[in-house]
């Protein structure tokens, strides 16, 4: 890890917070992660990509800038990814995930603002995100009040944002919003990168993104098995550093790991007891290293096969299509796809519920487990209208932060709804 | 056939032995800092029969004993239906949770709720507001609803009753006054619980806050209809644990 010391200096992090930050890392990395049994094999990569965290991809994105590529940061699933890699950039989910800075961050923001907010201006007011540091451009979106507000901070610290304004219904008018804001983000990129989007180069980018989302969407797939070859953990991960690894490789890791999976399917094997709960985790996004749920319901006894969020099937259930004629056709269309993400910020917002209902029956769920960050007004509140909607299958609100004083107190609700669900079954 | 319960909550440490059915054994102390050496203390070294822990502290009971475990949750319900079979609703204000069980005859959780990550409405909450008023845990549930004008707590933060409770003593308002408001602040929290979960059968008010009249006269009154509270309410964990050891 030394090695990147003088990095993490020329990049004006927080050096002594910085180590111990990486160390507190290392440890929870070992704990939750390296303590799972009969892991694949090709998680390997994604224990390297860990490992090398803070280190090796910011080295890249660093050498990539020397060359003149641009980073764009990112904290949401709406900015689209092919827009970025079109006109050459390299696209960036911010930190987000651990309660860092938090005193700082509580000089812009109210005390009860979400986890994950707090975090975003936490890591850049204590210089713990070298993300932010190698970016050109950070791209936000007008998705809830918090993040709202939270960017008018952030750029007043950073000077470097870029806000797309997210319509809050799916109706024509808010169509036609949308478009256009997709096309700012293209002019924009374009004057930020010095480079033309082209029709040949978008083509080329939303294939690459779209290879991303297929190689996500079979990982997804395969934990439909019986027992999961993967655990939720492993899984959770993976999409985690979608964010941020450079997609091609990642995609093509991906593939390797459910060649291998595949491989654990057909022998049967898997990662629990064939009879072990299978839960679905539904609700708000969890910013790596957030594992706390996945970790006391997987050490509980149950396993994860699926999460219905931002990091998981919001990211890659659509694809964008590829037949467009032109470069207008092909913007159009990425805004389209870009429309249909389930977000909790739309109203009405029917087809999340339609999505939970039909990954739990794919998925071969006993149990729903509705997640919520703390303060996240949105989710908290879908997350009544789905308890309510699904009256007579197990469903388990639970809402909470980054912090671990309440563990054992999840820990003891998620015990009860596996036993819960065990007598039932 | 001699079964154990033993249930290490967040302040007490409850202990159930049950043979043939029949409750023949209740032990509780304080849990302190050392809960696993005050269970020793309770049940010895060796325990005849089966055993199964449950509480917060159940980890600890399960390796010091090497014993199974069970949530409070199911043990609860499990235990409030031994007490009384026509129970299908069972409401616990515990230390650091309150939650609601709906369950079925046997005593098998069907679904629960539990309050949210804040302290308000716990027994905690009770805890400390009648230290704030320097009133015993007795004399805070044996306040009395009182004829003059009724007082209203609206901060929802343990915390921010707490500094309100104070103000309210600085305005010279009644200790019974403030208590009652407390109580009613605490059972509302309760009460959006249980409607949450639905109410079913009779309604058992288990945990030892069940000892709090006030606060099952208030429940019963909210929920307009009468509340079981059992001859020993803490023990529902411990009994329902003891039952369930026996498989």
């Amino acid at each position: 890890m030394s090695d990147y010391n003088q990095m993490w200096k020329d990049l004006g992090l927080d050096i002594p917070n910085h180590e111990g930050l990486l160390n507190f890392l290392g440890e929870a990395y070992q704990g939750i992660y390296l303590s799972q049994q009969n892991r694949p094999k090709s998680m390997d990569y994604f224990d390297f990509v860990i490992s090398e965290i803070h280190g090796l991809r910011v080295k890249e994105i660093i050498d990539a800038r020397k060359v003149g590529k641009k980073g764009i940061g990112t904290f949401c699933v709406y900015v689209p990814e092919e827009l970025v890699l079109a006109a050459g950039g390299i696209y960036i989910g911010l930190c987000a995930g651990a309660e860092v800075g938090t005193p700082q961050a509580e000089q812009y923001l109210p005390r009860n603002t979400c986890a994950l907010i707090k975090a975003f201006v936490g890591f850049k007011l204590a210089n713990l995100c070298p993300y932010g540091e190698v970016t050109d451009l950070i791209v936000g979106e007008t998705t809830c009040d918090g993040k709202k507000k939270a960017y008018e901070a952030f750029d007043e610290i950073t000077g470097k944002m870029h806000i797309m304004d997210l319509p809050n219904t799916k109706s024509e008018e808010g169509k036609k919003l949308w478009l256009a804001e997709v096309k700012k983000l293209k002019d924009k990129l374009e004057a930020v990168t010095g480079n033309k989007i082209t029709a040949e180069n978008l083509a080329e980018a939303t294939k690459i993104v779209n290879e991303k989302r297929r190689a996500l969407q079979r990982l997804a797939k395969l934990r439909e098995a019986n027992p999961s070859p993967i655990s939720g953990l492993d899984a959770l991960l993976i999409n985690q550093i979608s964010f941020y690894d450079d997609p091609l490789r990642f995609t093509s890791m991906v593939n390797k790991l459910c060649d291998e999976l595949e491989e654990r399917v057909n022998e049967g094997t898997g990662v629990c007891a064939e009879n072990a709960p299978r839960i679905l985790v539904s609700g708000s996004p969890m910013a790596i290293p957030n594992w706390k749920l996945h970790h006391i319901i997987e050490t509980s006894g149950a396993v994860v096969v699926g999460e219905e969020s931002c990091v998981g099937a919001r990211n890659y259930r659509a694809l964008t299509d590829e037949s467009a004629a032109s470069l207008d056709d092909a913007v159009e269309k990425i805004a389209s796809r870009y429309l249909t993400i389930d977000c909790a910020c739309f109203t009405p917002n029917i087809e999340r519920m339609e999505n939970i209902e039909k990954m739990k029956d794919e998925l071969k769920a006993d149990g729903i487990v509705h997640y919520s960050l703390q303060f996240c007004t949105l989710y908290m509140t879908e997350g009544f209208k789905a308890a309510n909607k699904m009256k007579d299958f197990p469903f388990l609100r639970i809402e909470t932060d980054y912090n671990m004083e309440d563990a054992g107190q999840i820990k003891t609700r998620i015990e009860a709804f596996l036993e819960m669900i065990n007598t039932g079954k | 056939m001699l079964s154990t319960g033993i249930d290490i909550g967040s302040s007490n440490i409850k202990i159930a032995v049950i043979e043939n059915g029949l409750i023949i054994d209740l032990k509780k102390t304080s849990t302190g800092f050392n809960p696993v050496e005050k269970c020793r203390e309770l049940i010895g070294d060796n325990i005849n029969g089966t055993v199964k822990a449950t509480g917060y502290g159940r980890h600890l009971a399960e390796k010091a004993f090497n014993c199974g475990t069970v949530s409070e949750i199911s043990a609860f319900a499990k235990g409030a239906v031994f007490f009384n079979p026509e129970v299908r609703t069972v409401i616990d204000v515990g230390g650091q949770d309150s939650k609601v069980i709906r369950c079925n005859r046997s005593g098998e959780v069907l679904s629960f709720e539990m309050n949210d990550k804040c302290a308000a409405g716990t027994g905690k909450f009770l805890e400390i507001m009648a230290h704030a008023l320097e009133m015993t845990q007795t004399e805070f549930g044996n306040i009395k609803p009182s004829n003059s004008k009724l007082i209203k707590i609206s901060s929802i933060c343990t915390v921010f009753a707490e500094s309100e409770v104070i103000s309210m003593v600085g305005k010279g308002e009644s200790k019974e006054n403030i208590g009652y408001a407390l109580h009613e602040m605490a059972v509302e929290r309760v009460c959006s619980l249980t409607n949450r979960v639905g109410v079913d059968g009779i309604v058992s008010f288990a945990g030892g806050c069940a000892y709090d009249r006030l606060f099952v006269q208030l429940l019963a009154k909210k929920l307009n209809r009468d509340i079981f509270v059992s001859a020993h309410p803490e023990f529902t964990g411990a009994v329902g644990a003891a039952l369930l050891s026996a498989g």
